[in-house]
């Protein structure tokens, strides 16, 4: 694993951008916050495209910008494969010269064996196709996969994807995250992934750093940041809910079994082989409470779990924090149903779960 | 008779070569800083370089000879250096020549890599390219069509300059008798055919390079020009 260290300013017209922390870099972790937060900027301050910056950057053992010893690596000596937002292709050549341009100045200290093989990104990000294409003549969803497969040819330290998603329609998107969630696990190069749309985080990012007007407002991981409530202003978008991690069993008559740490859940079949780990989404509306074990009911998914935190809010809701076996689950009630079954911190409860979204497998 | 007339024409070709090269290697980097600079000199010196457009070329050609004449300060240093004279000769003409060109070459220019902008170069650079790889391989390419326009802007431009040549060069056969002065001459003499032949002929020159750029460059607006 490694770690982005930082201890970086930069002021614009206004706007401050204040970051003193250490990044932890494993698998995917998203860059979150609304917009105007700073995220892009962080993330080309990183890259070294934003040189009004000032203090401290190391990746690693490796110092990119120290302006105390006057250090300023430029962005063509980091190993860094960045990825705009509107892709950047080069447009006088074919997507296959993109490729080459990028892998002839893979950076010079990658030994030849641990460069990344043009033919495994091809294959990965499924690019055979396109290679003659001018990059003018592809789809959005087309061209950012190729903007992918240029920056991992590189052979870069870390991946810097600045909101690749967004300028493409739910549709494209849907089609693109399968090739982002692989393109982590077979490269094996951490990626710091620039996003203002939650579901993307949740569905894609193991950890996550929500900032928020310049600075770093919270980080961890992915469930823990997004069940804060304090955070919930920055991070509300998500309709509230939990993010739990769950083992897959067997598949039978178009159900899946999932294992949540000792209990058993039930949907619709889902595409992944047994013992696989993969990510769960529950929101908290669709989680009813039941203080004995129900039976003669349609809800098939019924959890043993224990509530940690009741937080009623202004409204006549109230949210219930409950703990599955180390995990958590969030349920939303009337706070008129928290008063008459007479809830409370540290009560054994049943979790009866209308629906769960599936979000993906987990990186490991 | 056509022979005669061969040596005008053959001066005013090299003449437009070279000036055309001199122009490509001090403009590019001039138009390269004032598409990305944001140095507040820069409308200064967008309005030096755009000078030679609205003065008459006699102003031009006025000053010139001053600067370039054994007295001034370029022709100075110029005859400690070669032991000649700059007026009057095919080096002064091609001085001359750079200066009066040099918005054909330089405006194409710096609109083209305005075009290009940071994007692709910073695309570049975080794939490893170093800023004159980048120059090279990304933003001259995608730069042609401007390097088109301007060379042969700068070519026809100098080809059909006169006031200038005419004042700094004069008339000198061989060394500064360019086609325009040459038809100047012909019509002064009374000598109507050669001048018809000179004349139709850069009429034919021009309007088929003109037309040629237009084709070729259809997306590509010749503004400013």
């Amino acid at each position: 694993m490694t770690a982005l260290t930082t201890n970086l300013s930069l002021s614009f017209q206004g706007f401050s951008l204040q970051i003193s922390d250490s990044i932890k870099l494993n698998g995917i972790t998203a860059l979150f916050g609304p917009s105007g937060a700073g995220k892009t900027t962080l993330l080309r301050i990183i890259a070294g495209l934003e040189d009004s910056s000032i203090g401290h950057l190391a990746l690693g053992d490796e110092v990119w910008q120290d302006n105390e010893r006057g250090i300023f690596i430029p962005p063509y000596e980091r190993r860094i494969g960045y990825v705009f937002q509107d892709g950047r292709l080069f447009s006088h050549l074919s997507v296959e010269k993109n490729l080459i341009f990028s892998r002839k100045r893979a950076r010079e200290q990658s030994k030849p064996a641990h460069l990344v093989k043009m033919g495994e990104v091809i294959e990965s990000l499924e690019l055979q196709s396109l290679l003659p294409r001018n990059p003018d003549s592809l789809s959005g969803g087309e061209r950012q996969r190729v903007a992918m497969g240029r920056a991992l040819l590189n052979s870069p330290q870390v991946l810097l994807l600045d909101e690749p998603l967004s300028a493409l329609d739910l549709r494209r998107k849907a089609e693109i995250i399968p090739y982002i969630e692989r393109l982590a696990a077979d490269f094996r190069i951490p990626v710091l992934y620039v996003t203002h749309n939650v579901e993307e985080v949740a569905r894609l990012a193991s950890t996550m750093v929500l900032l928020a007007d310049g600075r770093i407002a919270a980080m961890g991981g992915t469930a823990e940041v997004l069940e804060r409530v304090e955070l919930w202003s920055l991070t509300g978008r998500l309709e509230a809910g939990a993010v739990l991690q769950a083992k897959v069993g067997m598949t039978k008559s178009g159900m899946t079994s999932l294992n949540v740490e000792g209990e058993s859940l039930r949907i619709p079949a889902i595409d992944a082989p047994p013992e696989t780990l993969v990510r769960l989404r529950v929101q908290a509306k669709e989680v009813a409470l039941s203080t004995q074990r129900p039976q003669h009911l349609s809800i098939r998914n019924v959890l043993s779990t224990t509530i940690l935190r009741i937080d009623v809010d202004e409204t006549v809701f109230a949210e219930i924090l409950l703990d599955v076996g180390g995990q958590h689950l969030r349920s939303r009630v009337t706070r008129e149903a928290v008063e008459e079954l007479e809830l409370e911190e540290g009560q054994r409860i049943f979790a009866l779960i209308k629906s769960v979204s599936f979000e993906g497998r987990l990186l490991s | 008779m056509a022979s005669l007339e061969f040596g005008p024409v053959w001066l005013s070709l090299q003449l437009a070569t070279v000036t055309v090269v001199v122009l490509l290697i001090i403009g590019t980097p001039l138009a390269w800083w004032l598409a990305f600079t944001q140095s507040r000199f820069k409308p200064c010196i967008e309005a030096l370089v755009a000078l030679p457009l609205i003065l008459p070329p006699t102003v031009l050609g006025f000053y010139l000879l001053i600067l370039l004449g054994p007295a001034g300060a370029i022709g100075r240093f110029w005859v400690q250096l070669t032991d000649t004279a700059l007026t009057f000769s095919f080096s002064g003409l091609v001085i001359a020549s750079v200066i009066y060109s040099f918005p054909f070459t330089v405006q194409p220019l710096q609109n083209a890599f305005e075009s290009v902008g940071r994007g692709p170069l910073e695309a570049a650079a975080t794939l490893g390219a170093k800023p004159l790889d980048s120059f090279f391989s990304v933003a001259s390419p995608m730069a042609v069509r401007g390097y088109i326009t301007a060379i042969v802007l700068g070519f026809a431009h100098t080809l059909g300059e006169f006031g200038v040549v005419l004042m700094v060069g004069g008339n000198i056969p061989g060394a500064t008798r360019v086609v325009s002065i040459a038809i100047y001459e012909h019509v002064e003499t009374l000598s109507y055919g050669q001048a018809h032949i000179l004349s139709a002929g850069l009429l034919i020159f021009s309007f088929t390079v003109l037309f040629s750029v237009y084709a070729f460059n259809r997306r590509l607006p010749l503004n400013r020009v």
